[in-house]
């Protein structure tokens, strides 16, 4: 299944990555201000969607380089990845870490534990979502 | 004590990599294990003499009381060392039993693995982790039953061992749990030193019942006996291993272990005799009337078990010191004969004893172990068995209970034990040399090692039985009854009842083997008429019942019509709901409309209006459309009431969602109406009834508060210890981050069933 319509293409060509960019904000502001990593990846997912109408499933495929499925276990492999700091630390599960890495200008970045979760329900989230519509696109043909 | 528990499954793992660099020897290489496990449980008996028991403690689970604490005394060392001794044997056994067998390497993972779970099933002071492990022994024993699993008999053999013993265990859980509550405790040693009258206790009945079901199944009592001659089907080092020596004693062990502190109730002692004489009389009976040298061995150890069963519920003194006696001598002797019966089989190329003579001249060795092991069995002196026996006979004559029954039985089950001796050491060996199917010679050294040397064992604790005695048995004896004990073993104790009584028996089995041959026809014909009534019929009849239960329940839960399912969850959820409701809380209307705006009326009307239209139009893509409004709509109510988060959420699952059902909905066919005025009305008035419980409940929640809420705490401390201002993303990804991962392990779930389910058809259709 794929349209044929210039407006289409020609559109899905110029949102898709502003809303991509716009799904990595969300997740990093998330902590913050309204976002992170569930709606992050709800908002990748309509992008990869978006084009998959302008494209068919099969260049959507491409432009994801890995299989939905795969993007599924990176992001779990994530979540339980941001567990193991407070593994070795001898702390109940999921306890969070921050780290503080100096930036030139005298900020810093924070980076931690929760950080590192959010990426994998963001992935596990796309990855869910790309897996219904690529497969349900593809039993089509 | 930890690495001694795990190394068998250690060495489980590497042990396929271990059969490629070792080949032939494969067997004596991993025997090296449980050889210097047996040193090592021997090591520690000075210290058990010393200190009565030890408890090694190791944490496991600590948050939730479970831990991997270690109970040593007399009791679990015996089995331990049964367990790491007959092991190490077995080990050496089966590698020349199975020598050049294909799934060799996974035989010994398989068994390795058992013979650690074993053992932490013995060690274990945890009541969760002795479960664990005695789950573990009823899996590998399933696997192993099944070990030739391209035979269908041995797959059935093993689903049925598995189905009674798991079972079985499903109850132990119960008891176990019952257990812990009426001690204040899981673990075992606080719970046998505790003074607690746990007889008086409420929970005393059920938790016993519940115990028992467990240890009788395990160890194969009337009437469940029936799961172990036909776990026979598994290579003979696993009868000999498993189903003689010890796993089938794991129930005899946990009635053991927990007689002190259960046993002064007369439902304990009661249920102990009767099942264990019945099992005892029964057991004995159909290993005389068998042929199968296999089956009339497993037949004796249910006979075996069933003594032990019964004199843990006569409880004395006396009665528990022939316990230990006869565990220790039937372990010996058993694990030999298995061990005999294997060589036999292996070299003669049958298993049925009718077809066996005057093997004597050309398996002289195997003749003369197997006559060693049958006087054990028998219960002659100078062997350990013999004592035993004697002990038996003399608990039985001065029992509290019963008395009288009890003896009788126990004659009766020693003339036929005699006669079954007389049927695995006599007729294979003596007599007219009969045609078998393969040329015998005599068993290689790898399957005469071990019957050897626990044959000799026995005559060793035979003829000098104050060394066991004084090393472990009386610790052991101890264990089980609750506090140390004196005891006295002899080979000799004069001219007594008890010897008298086993006169008799010797002469009246010899006299049942002469007679054996007439016999046969007559007992073969009466067993086959009672099985069609015994407690194996019931089983397949219980099994057909499950089946037929779950076809009829399936059809009419499972039935394919989508509507159906979900008019089912709806009434069902929203009944129990606003029972609840009703019930705890009442219905108060207290709904306050003046502080209403009127965009807010806009939207319910929206709202409303989009349902309506939803469920009335016969356009699908209409009623897609529409439900996005009325998700969209939803979405406007969050962020009129300032949640952002969540609108956002909602506005992107809508939009996805109406993606999804588009793309689904062009493989449908042509909208039908297919459903009756009636049902329309019915889901209607079902769909009215859930919405009113729910605005209801919605209400009842804003009206009433059980406890303080919790949002305040998050509000405080998402910035200072989580370091973020978006209190929902904190919530989801730190204070609440394991509900956060249990929900994305679901998506991805549903993510690779609705996988599977497309790319399933997709195949299906590619074969049509």
């Amino acid at each position: 299944m794929k349209s044929n319509t210039l407006i289409l293409h020609t559109a899905a060509l110029f949102i898709m990555p502003l809303q991509l960019m716009f799904s990595v904000f969300l997740l990093f502001r998330g902590h913050d201000e309204p976002g992170g990593g569930f709606i992050g990846g709800l908002v990748a997912a309509s992008a990869f969607v978006l084009y998959a109408f302008a494209f068919g499933s099969e260049p959507t495929r491409r432009i994801l380089r890995v299989a939905p499925r795969d993007l599924l276990a990176a992001g779990l492999l994530f979540a339980i990845a941001s567990t193991v700091p407070a593994f070795l630390a001898g702390q109940p599960m999921l306890t969070a870490h921050w780290w503080e890495v100096p930036l030139p200008g005298g900020n810093y970045l924070k980076l931690s534990t929760p950080l590192i979760f959010d990426i994998g329900v963001y992935a596990a989230v796309l990855g869910t979502i790309m897996t219904f519509v690529i497969n349900l696109m593809e039993s089509d043909e | 004590m930890l690495l001694a528990v795990l190394s068998g499954f250690l060495l489980a793992i590497v042990a396929p990599a271990l059969h490629r660099v070792t080949g032939k020897y494969i067997g004596w290489t991993l025997a090296i294990l449980p050889a210097s496990l047996t040193a090592y449980f021997a090591s520690l008996i000075p210290d058990v003499q010393a200190n009565g028991s030890l408890v090694m403690e190791y944490a496991w689970m600590p948050g939730l009381g479970i831990n991997l604490n270690f109970l040593v005394d007399g009791l679990s060392l015996v089995f331990a060392l049964l367990i790491s001794g007959i092991g190490t044997f077995i080990l050496i056994y089966a590698g020349s039993y199975l020598a050049g067998h294909r799934f060799l390497a996974r035989f010994f993972v398989i068994m390795l693995s058992f013979m650690a779970s074993m053992l932490g099933l013995v060690l274990s002071d945890n009541l969760v982790s002795l479960f664990v492990f005695w789950e573990l022994t009823s899996i590998t024993s399933y696997m192993l039953i099944g070990f030739n699993h391209e035979d269908m008999e041995a797959r059935k053999c093993a689903l049925q061992g598995l189905f009674v013993t798991a079972g079985g265990g499903l109850a132990l859980m119960a008891g176990l749990v019952l257990l812990a509550i009426m001690g204040g405790s899981y673990s075992l040693s606080e719970i046998l030193s505790s003074d607690l009258a746990l007889h008086e206790h409420a929970f005393y009945t059920g938790a016993v019942i519940c115990i028992l079901a467990g240890c009788f199944t395990k160890s194969a009592q009337v009437p469940f006996h029936f799961w172990l001659p036909n776990a026979m089907a598994a290579p003979t080092p696993v009868s000999a291993f498993l189903h003689s020596a010890t796993m089938v004693k794991a129930g005899v062990y946990l009635m053991a272990r927990l007689n002190p502190s259960l046993g002064e109730g007369a439902l304990w002692s009661q249920a102990l005799m009767l099942f264990g004489a019945a099992t005892m009389f029964t057991g004995a009976y159909l290993a005389f009337s068998s042929t199968g040298i296999k089956k009339v061995l497993a037949y004796s150890t249910i006979m075996a078990l069933g003594t032990l069963t019964m004199l843990i519920g006569v409880g004395t003194e006396l009665a528990l010191t022939a316990f230990i006696c006869f565990l220790v001598a039937h372990s010996l002797y058993k694990g030999a004969l298995f061990m005999i019966a294997g060589a036999l089989d292996h070299e003669t190329g049958t298993k049925d004893i009718a077809r066996m003579g005057g093997l004597k001249k050309t398996m002289p060795v195997t003749a003369a172990i197997a006559c060693l092991a049958a006087l054990s069995l028998a219960g002659l002196p100078p062997l350990f068995g013999f004592i035993a026996k004697e002990l038996l006979l003399e608990s039985l004559l001065d029992a509290p209970l019963w008395s009288v029954g009890l003896t009788v039985a126990a004659v009766a089950a020693a003339v036929l034990i005699v006669g079954v001796a007389g049927l695995v050491a006599i007729k294979p060996f003596f007599g007219k040399v009969a045609d078998t199917p393969k040329a015998p010679h005599e068993a290689p050294f790898g399957m005469l090692v071990g019957p050897a040397v626990l044959s000799v064992i026995a005559l060793i604790f035979g003829l000098a039985p104050f060394l066991p005695e004084a090393a472990l048995l009386q610790s052991a004896i101890g264990s089980v009854f609750g506090s140390p004990v004196e005891t006295y073993l002899a080979l000799w104790h004069g001219v007594n009842v008890p010897l008298v009584l086993s006169i008799g028996s010797l002469i009246l089995g010899l006299s049942l083997v002469s007679g054996w041959h007439r016999l046969q026809p007559a007992l073969y014909a009466i067993n086959t008429y009672a099985a069609r009534f015994g407690p194996e019929a019931g089983y397949f009849r219980f099994m057909e019942g499950i089946t037929i239960v779950a076809a009829w329940q399936t059809r009419l839960l499972q039935n394919g019509v989508l509507g159906l399912y979900l008019l089912l969850l709806v009434a069902v959820t929203f009944g129990l709901t606003g029972y609840t409701l009703l019930t705890h809380h009442g219905i108060h209307l207290t709904l306050d409309l003046t502080d209403s705006h009127f965009y807010e009326w806009g939207i319910a009307l929206l709202l409303v209006a989009a349902a309506t239209f939803a469920s009335s139009t016969h356009s699908r893509l209409g009623s897609v459309a529409s439900m996005g409004v009325l998700g969209f709509g939803v979405a406007l109510t969050f962020i009129l009431f300032s949640a952002p988060d969540l609108g956002i959420t909602q506005l992107l699952v809508e939009t996805l969602t109406v993606i999804l059902l588009v793309l689904v909905l062009f493989r449908l066919p042509e909208f039908v109406n297919l459903s009756s005025p009636f049902e329309r009305f019915r889901d209607l008035a079902v769909a009215i009834f859930a919405g009113v419980v729910m605005t209801l409940l919605i209400l009842a929640a804003l009206d009433v508060q059980y406890f303080e809420s919790i949002s305040s705490y998050y509000v405080e401390n998402s910035g200072t210890l989580g370091h973020g201002r978006n209190i929902v993303n904190v919530i989801l990804v730190d204070f609440r981050a394991l509900d956060t991962l249990g929900e994305i392990f679901v998506l991805s779930l549903a993510a690779l069933g609705v996988l599977s389910m497309i790319k399933l058809r997709a195949e299906d259709q590619y074969k049509s």
